[in-house]
C-alpha cells in the first residue's frame, strides 16, 4: 500500500491522535499504523463492508425523531478504533471515578439539606429552576446513598493533550450498549491486533452495573426481577435498549406493562402480576410518574414514586438526577469537591460561565464573538449558538434576552477537538475528523468504577468541529492499549447456569407483547387473505375476458369488506375501487393500512422475531409505500401482489421454524388460525349465496382464493366443479386451506390454552365442528327432489359457516378479554377544582 | 383582635362511564396550620373506602392524603367537612417595603450564605407546569414595576391591572389553557389571575406562590345562602425581604383578610389541586363538585 500519509492534511494547533506534532506516528499507534500500512486497500475495503454488513444483520440502527419516515438509520461505525495508551488512561479514569462520586453527593444534597445552596457554593436558580428538579423527590434516599447508578462523561481533548469534560449526562447515560457492540464488531475485523495490544475488556462494567443493581433491589435476598423500561420503539436509542436488554438478560418493558398496587411494583404478563425489584430506566425522570411527576405523560408508571419512597423498588438512576445536566453547573464543581471531600478535580472542564450573576453576564457579553451561548436548561427551546455566527443586531437581540433572565444561559468557550484518522474507503485512504469521547462510569460497592473504553464520536465533516450522532456524525471503537487487569475476562453475560437454572419458558413475557404478537398473528394472515382476493380481481380485470367471475369476486370483496362499496352518491369506476382497495390511504380495509398494522404489531414485538424475520418486514413495508399510487399500472401491481403472497408465506415459514415455541408463539399461531378460520368461513358463506355457485370460472377463483387449485387440478384432472371443490374446501382434513382442518385446529388450540391456563372451556366451536363434519355433500346432488332442494341445501350450508365465522370471531374477543384485558384499559388523568 | 368562624363543605363527585379498576388520588383538602387561621373540626368521607389512605405533609408543607382504589368501582365521592377560625392579620405599611428591584437582587446568587427564609423564598421564583416565563408578562407588568417602588407597592398596582382589565368569565378557560392565550384574550378564573400574576412577578426575578383556599361569597340581597353555590378559590402570596409574604387576590382586587380561608400553597396549581389522580378506565368523567362556605358563630 502506498504511504498512508501520503495526502493525509495536518492542521496545525490541533493534537492529532495517530501522529505528534513532527507528524511522526505516535508510539502507541505504531503497531496499528504498520499493520495498515502492511495491508492492501482491497483488504481494508472487505474489513470495512464485513463491519457494513455486520451492522446491517444485527440490525444496529439510531433514529432521528425529525426524521419519523426513515426512522431506524444505519449505525455508522469507522474500522479504525480510537486507542489510548494505559497509563494515560488511568488517569482520565481517576478523573471520571472523582467526577461521578462528587456529582453522586451533589445529589444527595439537593435532595436532601441543600445546604449547598444555603453556604452559597450552588445557585439556587441553576437547582429550583432546573425542569428535571423534581420537588416530589426531595427527601427520598436511595438505598446506599446511590442516586447515579450509571453516570457518563462528555470530553474533548484540547491541543495541550488534556482531556476536558464538556458535558455531565447523569439522567440515563445512553450508548453504553454501542459501545458494547462497537467493539464486538471491531475486535473481529482486527482479531490479531485486538489481542496482540491486549485491549481491555468491557464486561466487568456491565456485570458491576448487574451486581450494584442486585445487590441494592429491595427483594429479601431472593433473585430480584430487574426490567429495562423504555419509553418505546420511537426513541432515537431503542435498538440500545433492546440490545443491552438482551445482554444484561432482563426483560424489556414499557410503562403501560408495569403497575403499582400498594406501593409495589408489577409486571403484567400472561399468567399475572409479577412483583418487580429494580428498574433501569432509559426514560426521562419527569415523565415516570404522571401522578406525582409530569402529569402529562403518558409513558410513565402512576404511583411509581411512592413505591420508590416506600422502598418498595429501586430506580436506577434514581429519579430526579437530571437536575444535574445543566452546562451552568460546570463552573461551580471544583469548588464544592473541596468542601466535600478536600480535593481538586483531577478533569479540568471546558471554560464556562453561568450568567446568573451580573459580573458575569457583563463578561460573557463581551466576548460573546469568542464563546457559545446554550440554555442552561432542557427545558428551554433555545438551540445552543455560535456568538460568531451572529451580526451585529442578532447578537443585541440575544445580548437582550439574556439580560431578561440571565440565570437561564450559560456562555461557554468552544471545544477543540483532537483529530483521529478514519478510513475512506470510497477514497482508498485516511483522512482526520475531529473527534470526542462518551466514557462510563458505574456504581460498585467499593466505589465508581469506569469503563475501560467508551463511545468515540466523529465528526460528519472534514471540517466540522462538533460531534453529534443526532447531526450525523459516526463513531468509532476506543480502545485501551496494555495491561489487561485480572477479572476482565471477555463478556459472557450471566453468571454460569445450571441444570437447576434451566427455564423452558419465558416467565416475564409482558401481555403487551403476547397481545401483540396475536395481533402480528391475525394482520400477517389477513394481509394474506386481502393480497389473494385482491389478486384473482386484479388478474381478471387486466385479462378482461371474464367479466362475470369477476362480478362475483368484486360482490365477495364488497361483503367481506376488502373493496368499498360504490358510492349511489357517486359512481366510480371499477379500477379506482380496486385502486382504493389496495393502496386507499382513505379506506381503513385497504390492503395498504392492514400491511401498517402488521408493520405496527411487529415493531412492538421486535425483540422476539429473529433478524430475517424483521428485515423481511422491513422490505414489505418499504415496498409497500413506495408504490406509485398516482399513476397506477396493474400490470406492476399484479407483480407486487405476486411477490407480496411470497413475502408472507416467507414470514409464515419464520414463524414456524425460526421462532421458540413459548405462549408467545400459540398465540400467534392462534391468531393466524382464528383469522384464517374466519376468513374461509366467511368468503364461502358468501360464495353460497351467490349465483356464483354454479359459474365454472368462479369456481375456479375460489380454489385459488383457498389456495388449493393444484391439489384440486392433481386429484381431478377436470374443471371444476361445485361438489368436489366444496370437498377440498370445506371438509378434506389434510388441507390446511380447509374450513374443517382450521376449525379442529382453532377448538384444540383454544381448548389446550384453556386447559393451562385453568379457564372454563367453550363448547360452541366444538360443536360447529361436528355439525360441519356431519354435513353430507350428497344432499347438493340434483336427486329426487330437485334444484330447490339443493338450493336450500346450499343455503342451510352458508348459514353454518356464517355462524362458523361468528363465533371464531367471539372466540377471539373472549381471548382477548382473558389474557389481554388490563392491556386496553387508558390510564387517564382526573383533576377536579 | 378580630376573627371569624366558618363551616366548609367541599364535596366532589365522580360518576364513570365505565367501571375503574385502579385509581390513585392525591387529596389536598385539608388546611395547613398558619399563624392566622386554626383548623378546629375536620373530616374527609370518602365512598367507596380506599384500599389505602395515607395522610402527610407534602414537600411544601401542606397536608396531603394519599388514596389508592383497588376495586373496581363506578363511582367516587370525596366530602371533606371543615370548621375554621381565621383570624386578623398585622396590618403593613406598602410604602415601607423594599424597593422591587432590591428584593430582586436580595433573592439573585450572590456567591453568600442564604438564611432559611430567603432558600424557601427561592423554592417560588422560577418556572412551574403552569406558568412558563416569557417576555410578554414583563412587558405587560412594565408599568406597576417603576425603578425603585416599593414591592409591596408594585404588587397592589399589579393586582389592581389584573382586576381592571380582565372579564372573569368561567366559560373562557380550562386548567389547561396557557397562560398567554388568557393574556391575549383577557378573560379567565380566578386560578388564571393567579398564574398571571405570579408569571409576571416571577419573570421579573421575584418570588410568588400560589394559594388554593376559599373565599366567603354573600348571597343576593333578601336571598338565603345555598348550599354548594361557592367555589374553590385561588390567589397569590408574594415574598418580601424583611416583612415576609403578602396575599394579594387579583380576582377580587382586594388583599385576604377574614374572608379568606386558606387550604395550601405551592408553585402553582399543579401541586395543590384539590384532587387529582390517575385512573384505569372509567370512560368520561367529569366531576360534580360543590362547595359551601358558611359564617358560623364561634
Amino acid at each position: 500500500m502506498p504511504d498512508l500519509l501520503d495526502r493525509y492534511p495536518l492542521s496545525a494547533g490541533t493534537y492529532h491522535e495517530m501522529l505528534d506534532a513532527s507528524g511522526a506516528v505516535r508510539p502507541h499507534w505504531q503497531r496499528f499504523y504498520e499493520h495498515l500500512q502492511r495491508s492492501t486497500p482491497s483488504q481494508l475495503i472487505q474489513r470495512q463492508a464485513l463491519l457494513a454488513r455486520q451492522i446491517q444483520e444485527n440490525g444496529v440502527t439510531y433514529n432521528v425523531y425529525a426524521d419519523p419516515k426513515g426512522a431506524d438509520r444505519p449505525w455508522e461505525l469507522d474500522l479504525l478504533p480510537h486507542l489510548i495508551p494505559v497509563d494515560e488512561w488511568q488517569q482520565v479514569a481517576a478523573g471520571i471515578a472523582q467526577r461521578a462520586r462528587l456529582l453522586n453527593a451533589v445529589l444527595a444534597d439537593l435532595y436532601g439539606p441543600q445546604t449547598l445552596i444555603a453556604e452559597g457554593l450552588l445557585p439556587a436558580e441553576l437547582v429550583f429552576g432546573h425542569n428535571n428538579f423534581l420537588w416530589p423527590c426531595q427527601g427520598v434516599t436511595p438505598p446506599e446513598g446511590t442516586f447515579l447508578h450509571v453516570y457518563a462523561v462528555d470530553l474533548a481533548r484540547t491541543p495541550d493533550g488534556r482531556w476536558w469534560v464538556t458535558a455531565d449526562r447523569t439522567q440515563a447515560p445512553s450508548g453504553a450498549g454501542y459501545a458494547l457492540e462497537n467493539r464486538l464488531i471491531v475486535s473481529r475485523a482486527f482479531p490479531e491486533l485486538y489481542r496482540d495490544l491486549e485491549v481491555q475488556h468491557l464486561s466487568g462494567f456491565f456485570r458491576s452495573l448487574q451486581e450494584t443493581l442486585a445487590r441494592q433491589a429491595p427483594s429479601n435476598n431472593d433473585v430480584p426481577l430487574v426490567v429495562l423500561l423504555t419509553p418505546g420503539r420511537f426513541n432515537e436509542s431503542y435498538f440500545e435498549h433492546l440490545y443491552l436488554a438482551g445482554q444484561l438478560g432482563y426483560p424489556l418493558v414499557e410503562g403501560s406493562d408495569l403497575t403499582v398496587r400498594d406501593a409495589t411494583v408489577y409486571l403484567k404478563t400472561l399468567s399475572g402480576l409479577r412483583r418487580v425489584h429494580a428498574i433501569m430506566r432509559r426514560l426521562d425522570d419527569d415523565f415516570c410518574d404522571p401522578l406525582e411527576l409530569r402529569t402529562d405523560s403518558a409513558l410513565g408508571v402512576p404511583g411509581l414514586l411512592e413505591a420508590v419512597r416506600q422502598g418498595r423498588v429501586l430506580v436506577a438512576n434514581a429519579l430526579g438526577s437530571g437536575v444535574l445536566e445543566s452546562p451552568g453547573l460546570l463552573g461551580f464543581l471544583p469548588k464544592i469537591n473541596e468542601h466535600l471531600f478536600g480535593e481538586e478535580l483531577i478533569l479540568p472542564s471546558i471554560a464556562t460561565w453561568w450568567c446568573g450573576e451580573p459580573p458575569v453576564l457583563a463578561q460573557a457579553l463581551e466576548k460573546m464573538p469568542e464563546l457559545v451561548i446554550k440554555p442552561a436548561f432542557p427545558s428551554q427551546s433555545f438551540a445552543p449558538v455560535f456568538g460568531r455566527d451572529l451580526n451585529d443586531e442578532q447578537r443585541h437581540a440575544l445580548a437582550a434576552r439574556m439580560q431578561a433572565r440571565p440565570y437561564a444561559y450559560v456562555a461557554q468557550e468552544l471545544a477543540q477537538l483532537s483529530h483521529a484518522p478514519v478510513w475512506q474507503g470510497a477514497q482508498m485512504q485516511l483522512q482526520p475528523r475531529a473527534i470526542g469521547m462518551r466514557v462510563y462510569a458505574v456504581a460498585a460497592a467499593d466505589g465508581y468504577r469506569v469503563l475501560p473504553g467508551g463511545l468515540t464520536r466523529v465528526a460528519a465533516d472534514a471540517d466540522a468541529d462538533v460531534v453529534s450522532m443526532q447531526r450525523g456524525g459516526a463513531s468509532k471503537d476506543t480502545w485501551i492499549l496494555g495491561e489487561r487487569t485480572l477479572g476482565s475476562e471477555q463478556w459472557k453475560g450471566r453468571h454460569s447456569l445450571g441444570v437447576h437454572d434451566l427455564i423452558r419458558r419465558d416467565p416475564y413475557l409482558p401481555s403487551r407483547v403476547v397481545e401483540n404478537l396475536f395481533w402480528f398473528g391475525r394482520y400477517c394472515e389477513r394481509c394474506d387473505d386481502s393480497a389473494r382476493l385482491l389478486r384473482i380481481m386484479l388478474a381478471r380485470y387486466v385479462d378482461g375476458d371474464d367479466p362475470l367471475a369477476l362480478q362475483a369476486a368484486v360482490e365477495l370483496g364488497e361483503r367481506l369488506n376488502l373493496v368499498p362499496r360504490e358510492d349511489e352518491e357517486k359512481p366510480s369506476e371499477l379500477d379506482d375501487r380496486l385502486l382504493a382497495a389496495l393502496l386507499g390511504d382513505e379506506w381503513p380495509f385497504s390492503l395498504r393500512s392492514n400491511l401498517q398494522r402488521l408493520q405496527w404489531a411487529a415493531s412492538q414485538v421486535r425483540g422476539k422475531l429473529s433478524r430475517e424475520n424483521w428485515q423481511a418486514l422491513v422490505e414489505l413495508q418499504h415496498e409497500a409505500t413506495h408504490l406509485d399510487t398516482e399513476t397506477p399500472n396493474f400490470g406492476e401491481l399484479l407483480d407486487f401482489l405476486n411477490r407480496l403472497v411470497m413475502s408472507l408465506a416467507a414470514l409464515s415459514g419464520f414463524a414456524l421454524d425460526d421462532m421458540t415455541r413459548d405462549e408467545g408463539w400459540r398465540f400467534l399461531m392462534i391468531g393466524r388460525r382464528i383469522e384464517r378460520l374466519q376468513f374461509l368461513s366467511t368468503s364461502l358463506a358468501a360464495f353460497l349465496r351467490s349465483d356464483a355457485v354454479s359459474d365454472q370460472d368462479a369456481l375456479d377463483w375460489l380454489l385459488e382464493l383457498g389456495n388449493s387449485s393444484i391439489t384440486y387440478r392433481s386429484r381431478y384432472l377436470a374443471l371444476p366443479q361445485l361438489i368436489p371443490v366444496l370437498d377440498l374446501l370445506l371438509l378434506d382434513e389434510q388441507n390446511p386451506h380447509a374450513v374443517l382442518f382450521q376449525l379442529k385446529l382453532v377448538t384444540r388450540s383454544v381448548k389446550r390454552l384453556n386447559d393451562d391456563f385453568g379457564v372454563p372451556q367453550d363448547s360452541s366451536l366444538a360443536m360447529l365442528t361436528q355439525r360441519l363434519a356431519a354435513f353430507d355433500l350428497g344432499c347438493l346432488e340434483n336427486g329426487l327432489f330437485g334444484e330447490s332442494s339443493v338450493k336450500a341445501a346450499l343455503h342451510g350450508l352458508g348459514d353454518l359457516l356464517q355462524s362458523i365465522g361468528d363465533t371464531s370471531g367471539q372466540a377471539s374477543d373472549r381471548l382477548a378479554l382473558r389474557h389481554f384485558a388490563h392491556v386496553d384499559d387508558v390510564s387517564q388523568r382526573t383533576v377536579s377544582v | 383582635m378580630n376573627s371569624a368562624h366558618y363551616q366548609i363543605l367541599h364535596d366532589t363527585h365522580y360518576k364513570y362511564d365505565t367501571p375503574v379498576s385502579l385509581a390513585q388520588q392525591l387529596a389536598h383538602l385539608w388546611p395547613r396550620r398558619s399563624p392566622w387561621q386554626r383548623c378546629l373540626e375536620q373530616q374527609l368521607v370518602i365512598s367507596p373506602a380506599p384500599t389505602t389512605r395515607r395522610d402527610e405533609l407534602d414537600v411544601f408543607g401542606n397536608p396531603l392524603t394519599r388514596l389508592a382504589f383497588e376495586r373496581p368501582h363506578d363511582q367516587l365521592q370525596v366530602n371533606a367537612r371543615l370548621r375554621i377560625e381565621v383570624l386578623e392579620r398585622p396590618a403593613l405599611d406598602f410604602q415601607q417595603s423594599v424597593p422591587w428591584d432590591l428584593a430582586r437582587s436580595t433573592l439573585t446568587y450572590s456567591a453568600s450564605k442564604m438564611s432559611p427564609d430567603l432558600l424557601d423564598a427561592c423554592r417560588y421564583r422560577f418556572e412551574s407546569p403552569y406558568v412558563h416565563l416569557k417576555q410578554s408578562f414583563v412587558e405587560f407588568s412594565a408599568s406597576c414595576f417603576p425603578t425603585g417602588r416599593p414591592l409591596l407597592l408594585c404588587a397592589q398596582a399589579l393586582m389592581e391591572k389584573i382586576f381592571d382589565e380582565f372579564t372573569f368569565d368561567g366559560e373562557a378557560t380550562q386548567v389547561a389553557t396557557p397562560l398567554v392565550e388568557v393574556l391575549e384574550s383577557r378573560r379567565g378564573v380566578c386560578q388564571d389571575f393567579a398564574h398571571l400574576m405570579l408569571a409576571c412577578l416571577r419573570s421579573r426575578g421575584l418570588a410568588a406562590r400560589y394559594v388554593s383556599g376559599y373565599l366567603l361569597t354573600q348571597p343576593p340581597p333578601g336571598q338565603p345562602r345555598l348550599i354548594g353555590a361557592d367555589a374553590s378559590h385561588a390567589w397569590v402570596s408574594v415574598f418580601c425581604p424583611m416583612l415576609g409574604w403578602v396575599d394579594f387576590d387579583p380576582t377580587n382586587n382586594i388583599q385576604p383578610a377574614l374572608e379568606h380561608i386558606s387550604l395550601a400553597w405551592g408553585r402553582d396549581f399543579s401541586d395543590v389541586s384539590p384532587l387529582r389522580g390517575v385512573i384505569l378506565g372509567g370512560g368520561n368523567h367529569d366531576p360534580e363538585v360543590r362547595v359551601t362556605v358558611m359564617p358560623i358563630a364561634g
